[in-house]
């Protein structure tokens, strides 16, 4: 599926995503547990391990299996944000593989640090991403309404989703 | 923003030209290499008895021994490069050139005469050879460094610190050529001592400029 994606595939790459999501969610909810951290910070977690998949796909290599870079990344990006929270021991995660078999939904009303660093991006980034994500419109649709072209609505996008990334580093600082 | 927007976002986000991370670290030698060059020429330049030089086994152990540590460094680090690394049995070439160079110290120091250890320890360019490697492992460095910004490793310290042992390793073949003191007793000395302050500007560098 992730080749698919890799090739542009878009509903595979979104259904990939959440099923990854969901397994994530997993993880950091029983790594949280464990710490006893709050579990305020679980869906932080996941956003930022859905970002990181997402702009170091490239580092995956296609003849090895996804499914413990996936967990690579996670573990790193969970360790992150538990210590963020002030967690004094991190201890080792269990594999990657239970939490495959146990998805969990998302909680709706978990509000994130995404939406704050949606913020410090540019107007023309910050409209874009809302555009497509919190809308829910289409790269046509948002190109014709700002009369951009769509690969600069494309470009844009990259952009935004970078500097999203690059902010959250910064925000962990 | 909930996590089914962000994934929208992504999903629309495109598929960016592949990036290689060999070819990128492939890239970033040859342009450090440039660099390390032009110092090379502007300052050290091969020495006049190279001919003969190269007959010698001392002179050919530097060569051999910067370059098995030079290829397993560059491999291992561009290994943990990516996040489901692991360093498996590559880990242990890098013992290699440690083993090949305690032989060759063990040799020097059993076919010369002890009161001519340390002047061969020290011989003539020591404060040079310290100064003049890492400089010339600066350009790999940063090259490597900047390539290795596309990768995504677990561990940014102890890959930047494996940049900058590949990188004096590089610099220490250009270095050999130029260097008239050849006992492993001077090699087994300086060398190192210019590796490791190189590993430690690559590990600086590396939490600096890897994390992700």
């Amino acid at each position: 599926m992730m080749k698919a994606a890799i090739a542009g595939d878009e509903g595979a790459y979104r259904r990939l995503l959440e099923e990854i999501a969901r397994s994530v969610r997993a993880m950091a909810r029983a790594a949280f547990a464990r710490a006893r951290v709050g579990d305020a910070d679980i869906e932080d977690a996941v956003q930022e391990t859905l970002l990181a998949i997402h702009l170091k796909r490239h580092t995956w290599d296609a003849r090895q299996k996804l499914a413990p870079w996936v967990y690579a990344i996670a573990r790193h990006k969970i360790v992150d944000a538990m210590r963020r929270r002030g967690a004094r021991r991190v201890e080792p995660l269990e594999d990657f593989q239970d939490f495959l078999a146990a998805p969990e939904p998302e909680d709706p009303h978990a509000l994130s640090d995404a939406r704050r660093l949606l913020e410090t991006l540019a107007p023309r980034q910050r409209d874009i991403v809302s555009s497509i994500s919190l809308e829910g419109q289409s790269i046509a649709a948002t190109a014709a309404r700002l009369s951009m072209s769509e690969v600069a609505v494309r470009v844009a996008l990259h952009r935004a989703l970078r500097s999203l990334g690059a902010a959250w580093r910064r925000s962990m600082a | 923003m909930r996590t089914s927007e962000l994934i929208a976002a992504l999903a629309a986000d495109p598929v960016p030209e592949p990036i290689r991370l060999g070819q990128r670290v492939a890239a970033a030698i040859v342009l450090g290499l440039i660099g390390s060059l032009a110092i090379y020429a502007l300052f050290l330049g091969p020495r006049p008895d190279i001919a003969e030089a190269g007959r010698t086994v001392r002179f050919g152990l530097k060569f051999v021994d910067a370059f098995a540590f030079a290829l397993p460094s560059l491999l291992l680090m561009l290994r943990l490069a990516r996040p489901d690394a692991k360093p498996g049995a590559l880990a242990f070439w890098l013992l290699l050139p440690f083993l090949l160079l305690s032989a060759g110290v063990a040799v020097e120091l059993l076919v010369v005469p002890s009161n001519q250890w340390l002047s061969r320890l020290i011989g003539q360019h020591a404060m040079f050879c310290t100064r003049m490697i890492p400089l010339m492992a600066a350009p790999l460095l940063a090259a490597l460094i900047v390539a290795l910004r596309a990768g995504a490793p677990l561990h940014p310290a102890l890959t930047g610190a494996l940049a900058g042992a590949a990188s004096a390793g590089i610099a220490a073949l250009l270095y050999a050529s130029h260097c008239p003191d050849d006992s492993p007793l001077f090699v087994a000395t300086w060398y190192p001592l210019a590796t490791l302050i190189c590993a430690g500007a690559g590990a600086l560098a590396g939490r600096r400029f890897l994390a992700w």
